[in-house]
């Protein structure tokens, strides 16, 4: 008998992909839920890795009709000692039940894996830039010119030369104008020509034609076309990040932990809406410096905290590699709050006339010990300096965080898509 | 080809005329040993990736689009990364040609393996037993799919997602009670069902149904009312095909949506063979394969390595953990299915005088393969172990019967043991079990009140005492509810007419505006 093989190997995958995205679709509330909850206890560095989520099957339960308790008959197989008429201890209550593959009870949760993208898009989807930063994002959007066809005026420089002269051959060629060879030829039949008659007829002829050739110029001003450009907006792909911490004594490896990741969630964050995303680590005691990744996080240091070094430093970064009209620029400072009283002036002064008008965002996160004493604490220095400058309408946004699990709900706070224009 | 001494290959490895060879050794065997008729085969070589696709759009090349398959395949891709779970090593379709899918990374034993039990076993049987003759077209199902895919397609198209899932996720709901379960005048034909689909639409929109007149009727005619016995009789009632009946009489049902749920009703249809003969279709491919390997080992065709390499898989296969193993899980079919036939191959070559007395028709009768085919054509799970299931083997498996009646403090009794008194109750028992008409509830549409609410009443007759989980319930005829779109009621009673606890359910607003 015949028998075909096929090789199915080489067809396109995933073709259960639209039900898995149909599924996500519907279930989208509650997975996301669950992927913001699954991400609270992950290090930051996995959150991008996707993974294992549970959701209840609340809304997603495939119902049937399904029968339980009543007498109950069962034929088991490997009987050691029992004989008939013997009686058994029922196991507690709980009963034989199988456990269902995805399906089963509906009151399960339900366990699977998601991608890596599934899980960034759903950990972020309702996340936004800020308003106010989407207004300045329009703002700073460079300009680019690009040709847009003719135009009859403009400056000399950008006359068409080619497109002019076809338009001038045009119209030559339309209104008849004499070829010079064509007068050259009459010229030269006049120059040899003893004919009487003939020679008064060819001067005539000749004195029509210069007076046409007079008539109609080579070039008109009609032909002359230049060439046309239009400014168009650019918008910029890139952003700048900078990350500002205060590495002196008082903060602690818990505190650097907390910094760092929200550090990443900004990263993470940033890296889907722009293109090309740079990072700057500014550290500082009271003397700033900029130093790699590793420095920063884990390079020791000591000394006395001065706020604004680390502005200060900021500022000349962005006025000799980050021009504010090519980058979005985004800060975001990590700090116990101890500051020098004596700073607190110049640091305002700084946040308000240098860096909040180059920022798109500026981030103040206060970082604090784990247990939750902080709260009881007076407002620290550098909190109550912040908050006066954002009472007086500066773009700040702030927020204290002294636990891991905080970090997530108070990225989302501060990146919840907002309908109105209240200030975060 | 000769029929001895040629290897089919050397080592693991395999290419496409390997996999040629291998069908042909396996087809001599089959077909002149066995004497098994089998369908045209079409072997499928597929990925990993594409074997766990396959699951879930259960095991169909083509199926259409609903979330719950991509919700199974979530739950499936995280327990197969994880290790929990292997995949089989084939899936088989009913359908003609015979479509069988070999993983890649088969070795070539695996995949003679598979070609033995997958292209022969379950493919004689799906063409020979009359479950699957009675209730499945194999020659249409892939067009048929092919058209319902298409069509619900188009439906979304026409009449948005949302629409058209709100209806295949009640429809689904009510999948287990959309089968016909006792044959019907003529047998299924999925082709001309196809073409048919849509003169039918036009023809019925065209058609006023004078049931679901609601201008009133001329006085006399009106009052003369329908008796309640020609009602029912008019309706088709009582109706145990939840959804044949919501296809044709529910009220309000666009003429797609009706199409939608003769769709599931006919998928539910193509099904329903499959799970009432899992044990003897599994025991059929596994003694099958089990036969062949043998044979080929025999003439040499493959070698001890290949057939101790076959022999691991085949143990792993039909081993059944006892009861207070923690990997129990019911009986196994392939482990019970198995042991079945290779009794039926002892009894009929080798009785004992218990066999003798106990199968006077196949007892030593001689022609193995004979007695069979026989059975393999003419039984469903249920009538095989009840007539099948020897003494011996209740022994072997060491078989017991439990009863648990939570009335009874004393805990769960033993009924019957593998002895001469219980043989015969726990042959019943086991049997039960495998009973589709224990397995299910047994709902049905009883009567629906034309003269008042247009409520749709439904029947539970309860078995035993088991009764339908409430939440559950609740879902299903929501589901219900929004599909007839007036109220649904539930009544659940015992074999005495007693009524132990009754639902009702109004539809959604969002349904009925629909």
């Amino acid at each position: 008998m015949v028998m075909h093989i096929v090789d199915r190997r080489l067809n396109p995958g995933s073709k259960s992909l639209e039900n898995r995205q149909r599924f996500l679709r519907r279930a989208k509330a509650l997975v996301q839920g669950a992927v913001k909850k699954s991400s609270q206890d992950r290090d930051i560095k996995d959150v991008l890795e996707g993974g294992e989520v549970t959701i209840p099957l609340d809304g997603m339960d495939e119902p049937r009709f399904r029968r339980e308790g009543g007498t109950r008959d069962m034929v088991l197989p490997g009987n050691k000692k029992f004989v008939e008429g013997d009686w058994l201890q029922r196991p507690n209550q709980s009963g034989a039940k199988g456990s269902g593959a995805g399906e089963g009870d509906s009151e399960d949760a339900f366990r699977f894996v998601l991608s890596r993208e599934e899980f960034v898009d759903l950990f972020l989807d309702d996340l936004e830039l800020p308003d106010l930063a989407k207004r300045k994002l329009a703002e700073t959007e460079s300009e680019g010119i690009r040709r847009a066809g003719y135009a009859t005026s403009g400056s000399p420089a950008n006359i068409s030369i080619s497109r002019t002269v076809s338009r001038a051959l045009a119209r030559r060629v339309a209104l008849r104008r004499p070829r010079k060879d064509e007068i050259e030829a009459l010229e030269a039949e006049l120059a040899e020509c003893d004919d009487e008659t003939r020679r008064r007829e060819l001067l005539t002829l000749l004195e029509a034609l210069k007076a046409k050739v007079k008539r109609i110029p080579f070039i008109d001003p009609i032909d002359i076309r230049y060439r046309r450009f239009e400014t168009v907006p650019k918008p910029v792909a890139q952003a700048v990040m900078f990350c500002l911490m205060d590495v002196s004594g008082s903060m602690s490896e818990h505190m650097k932990d907390l910094a760092k990741r929200f550090y990443m969630l900004l990263y993470v964050f940033l890296k889907r809406r722009y293109k090309h995303v740079e990072i700057v680590f500014i550290r500082h005691t009271d003397r700033a410096e900029e130093v790699d990744e590793d420095t920063f996080f884990h390079g020791p240091a000591s000394g006395g905290t001065l706020v604004s070094s680390a502005l200060v430093a900021m500022n000349d970064i962005v006025r000799t590699r980050f021009r504010p009209a090519d980058w979005n620029i985004y800060a975001a400072q990590a700090s116990d709050g101890d500051n020098m009283t004596s700073d607190s002036a110049v640091t305002g002064r700084l946040l308000t006339d240098k860096i909040l008008p180059v920022c798109q965002f500026f981030a103040y996160l206060e970082v604090g010990e784990a247990a939750n004493y902080t709260f009881d604490m007076p407002d620290s220095s550098l909190w109550t300096l912040y908050e006066r400058l954002r009472n007086d309408g500066e773009p700040l946004s702030m927020r204290k965080v002294s636990e891991r699990g905080e970090i997530f709900p108070v990225f989302q706070d501060l990146f919840k898509r907002r309908t109105s224009q209240e200030r975060v | 080809m000769g029929s001895s001494g040629e290897r089919l290959f050397e080592g693991a490895d395999w290419d496409f005329q390997t996999l040629q060879r291998i069908h042909d050794a396996c087809e001599e065997v089959a077909r002149k040993e066995l004497g098994l008729d089998v369908y045209p085969n079409q072997i499928e070589v597929i990925t990993a990736e594409q074997m766990l696709d396959a699951y879930s759009s259960v095991g169909m090349p083509l199926f259409y689009k609903h979330w719950s398959f991509g919700k199974q395949f979530a739950f499936q891709e995280a327990s197969y990364r994880k290790g929990l779970m292997g995949l089989a090593y084939e899936i088989v379709i009913n359908s003609s040609p015979c479509i069988s899918y070999l993983m890649e990374e088969n070795t070539a034993t695996m995949q003679t393996l598979v070609i033995a039990h997958a292209a022969f076993g379950h493919n004689h049987f799906f063409k020979n037993n009359y479950l699957f003759k009675q209730w499945t077209d194999a020659d249409g199902i892939l067009d048929y799919l092919e058209f319902a895919k298409g069509y619900i397609a188009v439906c979304e198209d026409r009449h948005g997602r949302e629409t058209v899932e709100r209806t295949l996720d009640a429809a689904h709901a009510l999948m287990s009670h959309g089968v016909d379960r006792y044959p019907g005048k003529k047998t299924l034909d999925l082709r001309a069902e196809e073409k048919r689909a849509g003169e039918r639409r036009q023809h019925e929109e065209a058609v006023f149904n004078d049931l679901w007149r609601t201008v009133p009727n001329t006085k006399a005619k009106s009052k003369a009312a329908l008796t309640a016995e020609r009602r029912r009789a008019l309706l088709g009632l009582p109706q145990e095909n939840i959804l044949y009946f919501l296809e044709k009489t529910a009220p309000r049902l666009a003429p797609w949506q009706r199409e939608l749920i003769r769709v599931v009703r006919h998928i539910a249809q193509y099904f329903y063979p499959q799970g009432q003969t899992k044990v003897m279709n599994e025991g059929t491919a596994t003694y099958t394969h089990y036969r062949i390997m043998s044979r080929l080992h025999q003439q040499g065709r493959i070698t001890d390595g290949n057939f101790l390499e076959f022999l691991q898989s085949h143990t792993n296969v039909v081993f059944q953990p006892e009861f207070d193993d923690r990997r129990y899980s019911g009986f196994n079919p392939y482990a019970l299915g198995f042991a079945m036939m290779q009794d039926i191959e002892r009894i009929v070559k080798n009785p004992e005088d218990e066999d003798r007395d106990w199968f006077p028709d196949i007892a030593g009768k001689g022609d193995v393969e004979g007695v069979l085919r026989e059975i393999w054509s003419n039984y469903r799970d249920e009538s095989f172990i009840n007539q099948f299931l020897s003494p011996a083997l209740i022994r072997r498996f060491r078989m017991f019967h439990l009863h648990d009646d939570p009335a009874e403090s004393q805990g769960i009794k033993v009924d019957a043991i593998h002895d001469e008194r219980g043989y015969r109750r726990v042959r019943r028992e086991l049997a039960r079990q495998y009973d589709v008409g224990f397995v299910d509830a047994n709902i049905e549409v009883v009567d629906v009140d034309l003269d008042g609410d247009r409520r749709l009443m439904l029947r539970h007759t309860t078995v035993k005492g088991a009764q339908l989980n409430e939440t559950d319930t609740r879902r299903v005829l929501q589901h219900l509810a929004d599909l007839w779109t007036y109220d649904v009621a539930l009544t659940e009673v015992d074999g005495t007419d007693k009524v132990l606890k009754e639902y009702v359910v109004s539809p959604r607003a969002a349904a009925v505006a629909a």
